[in-house]
């Protein structure tokens, strides 16, 4: 019989509220769980965090593995690195899987070190291969090499996820989770970690990640005055603003918020509309989940042409002023 | 106030000018980076120049650590001319192939021969493999605590770091006592710029070369060997659509567009 068995996502909450990726990795790991006959569990540490067990627990997870203690209220990796090790040697999970958030990749490779075993790294596909190892697709180079990492002897096989890479399942609400308790040994004399502040921002507007539509310019927009056009396009058709980064540097659009590519956002609208992108590879990587591809740029030999779906060849201030008018008379 | 001494860790990678030229060998799987030019990543000046700022404000020495194959003294002679007081190169083949695990050992017992360190720098995250995971890990090898993403640093007292930990919308302030492992962010300074003087600095030093058996290393730990995870496969990535190319009078160009992504249900039908 195996000793190592079933999989568990670290699900990362910030001031009480789950991270989207967790629930994400849920998605992910139910299909990993189905397909190897094991069972998904979820770690979650913090403070007074109880009550998100319920959301796991609709989310997809079999168990949830609860430490819940005031010396847990904000993260510190000395701190949440005792607890995953308990919860690893205890449990001997097969797989585990953590959002690359800051965070997670933060925590990762210093519990990977801990519990002595390897952990590929920002995976954007997972997999079982026929020898019944965990395949991590890792994107190189700005993405444009992929390489498939694996873990062959060493447990927990483990690896963090790009948010945004992977599909949440439908809630399915009253679905129950049974809850084990994670026992906080320690005190907060034996951390050398204390917390003086934290400030986390209220969101006011639905992330880019979520957004059905996205509308991203690049450096090619040529100004402020013509970015509003993006932004106005955007407003038509209610999708969310994403940029490349030099528009990020310049002050058109914000880094944090709206930068889309491989060290930024990952988008998988139904409808991507990139204008004035030339389409470097790390911008492209983020948007390859697109279902549907436009690309508007003056340059006709411009490569995000090549991974566009449709592309229109031309000055933005004459095409998307027209854009907005078809979009409207459609609507 | 007691001198801190700190050890800047830093990556060669390739010249992001040149990395259209890596190319795939189909049949090993490898990445052929023949001919391409190393250089010190962006991050990695910003971990240098945050050591030597405390150097500045506190006293101490600042060492540049770095692994790779002969060739990489080029970025540790940099580290050196920016003001960089040694630098050493961890260099044996045994070293070749190691992921972030079996690098961060062999960085950690460098680390300890060179007597240890107040403040272990690293870059968040190196710009090839991204991963930011070295960092961390030297930490857990050499018992530190670790504090990455950071965007703010201070001293405090006789024997902490302030920081400020830079996380999705918002940040953590901690307190943590030195020794520590701290990777920045590169909006944490503003790196400086080489002088002559750092140039004229950099003939009176040599770069410390140190095989595995000079740290003291576990052949076992290091290298490919050591590397708990292996690259099974590698490919390059298709991105390649359709590209249908829609030409015309931008109005008539625009209601097509809107037609087709209404067929393709993109858009919703009018």
């Amino acid at each position: 019989m195996k000793e190592h068995k079933g999989i568990l996502v670290f699900a990362e909450q910030r001031a009480g509220k789950l991270s989207s990726v967790g629930l994400e990795l849920l998605g992910i790991g139910r299909k990993i769980a189905d397909k190897q006959q094991e069972e998904l569990a979820a770690v979650l540490i913090g403070h007074k965090v109880g009550p998100l067990a319920d959301e796991l627990g609709e989310y997809g997870a079999d168990k949830v593995y609860l430490a819940d203690n005031l010396l847990l209220d904000v993260y510190r990796s000395d701190a949440y690195t005792i607890l995953m090790q308990e919860v690893i040697q205890q449990y001997k999970p097969n797989i585990l899987i953590m959002g690359a958030t800051c965070i997670g990749a933060d925590l990762a490779p210093r519990v990977a070190a801990k519990v002595n075993t390897g952990l590929s790294a920002h995976c954007v596909g997972f997999d079982i291969d026929d020898q019944g190892r965990f395949v991590g697709q890792v994107p190189g180079f700005g993405g444009a090499v992929m390489a498939s990492v694996i873990c062959p002897n060493h447990y927990p096989q483990m690896a963090t996820a790009r948010p945004g890479f992977f599909e949440k399942l439908e809630r399915q609400k009253g679905r129950k989770a049974e809850v084990v308790k994670v026992d906080v040994k320690f005190k907060e004399e034996d951390l050398k970690i204390k917390v003086v502040g934290t400030f986390v921002e209220e969101l006011k507007s639905r992330p880019l990640e979520d957004a059905d539509i996205v509308v991203a310019g690049g450096y090619g927009v040529g100004g402020k005055e013509n970015w509003k056009l993006v932004e106005e396009l955007a407003g038509v058709l209610g999708a969310g603003v994403g940029a490349t980064r030099p528009p990020c540097d310049e002050g058109w659009a914000d880094l944090e918020r709206q930068m889309i590519g491989q060290s930024g956002k990952t988008v998988r609208p139904t409808l991507y509309i990139g204008v004035g992108i030339s389409g470097a590879m790390h911008h492209l990587v983020g948007i390859k989940n697109s279902k549907v591809v436009v690309a508007i740029n003056k340059d006709p030999n411009a490569p995000i042409f090549q991974a566009a779906d449709y592309g229109i060849v031309g000055d933005l201030c004459q095409i998307i002023p027209r854009l907005i008018e078809a979009m409207r008379v459609s609507s | 106030m007691k001198p801190i001494n700190s050890v800047v860790c830093i990556k060669p990678v390739p010249d992001q000018r040149f990395w259209d030229k890596v190319s795939l060998d189909k049949k090993t799987k490898t990445l052929r980076r023949t001919g391409i030019p190393i250089a010190l990543g962006p991050l990695d000046k910003n971990a240098l120049e945050e050591a030597l700022r405390i150097r500045e404000a506190s006293g101490g020495k600042v060492t540049a650590i770095s692994m790779g194959p002969p060739g990489t003294e080029e970025i540790l002679e940099w580290a050196i001319v920016l003001g960089a007081d040694e630098a050493v190169l961890l260099t044996d083949r045994a070293f070749a192939g190691a992921d972030t695990w079996a690098t961060a050992y062999a960085l950690a017992w460098g680390i300890k021969k060179l007597g240890g360190a107040d403040v272990v720098f690293f870059g968040n995250e190196s710009l090839d493999g991204s991963t930011g995971q070295v960092g961390p890990q030297v930490a857990e090898f050499l018992d530190m605590p670790h504090v990455t993403h950071v965007n703010k640093l201070d001293l405090v007292g006789e024997d902490a770091l302030r920081a400020r930990f830079h996380i999705e919308h918002g940040f953590i302030d901690v307190e943590v006592k030195r020794p520590v492992v701290i990777a920045v962010e590169k909006t944490i300074n503003e790196p400086r710029c080489p002088t002559l003087w750092g140039t004229i600095w950099l003939r009176e030093r040599k770069i410390i070369r140190w095989s595995a058996d000079d740290v003291g290393a576990d052949k076992a730990k290091i290298g490919l060997p050591g590397s708990p995870t292996q690259v099974s496969d590698v490919i390059t990535i298709e991105l390649k659509r359709k590209s249908e190319i829609l030409s015309g009078e931008p109005s008539d160009v625009a209601r097509l567009l809107v037609q087709k992504l209404q067929a393709d249900s993109a858009l919703p039908k009018g």
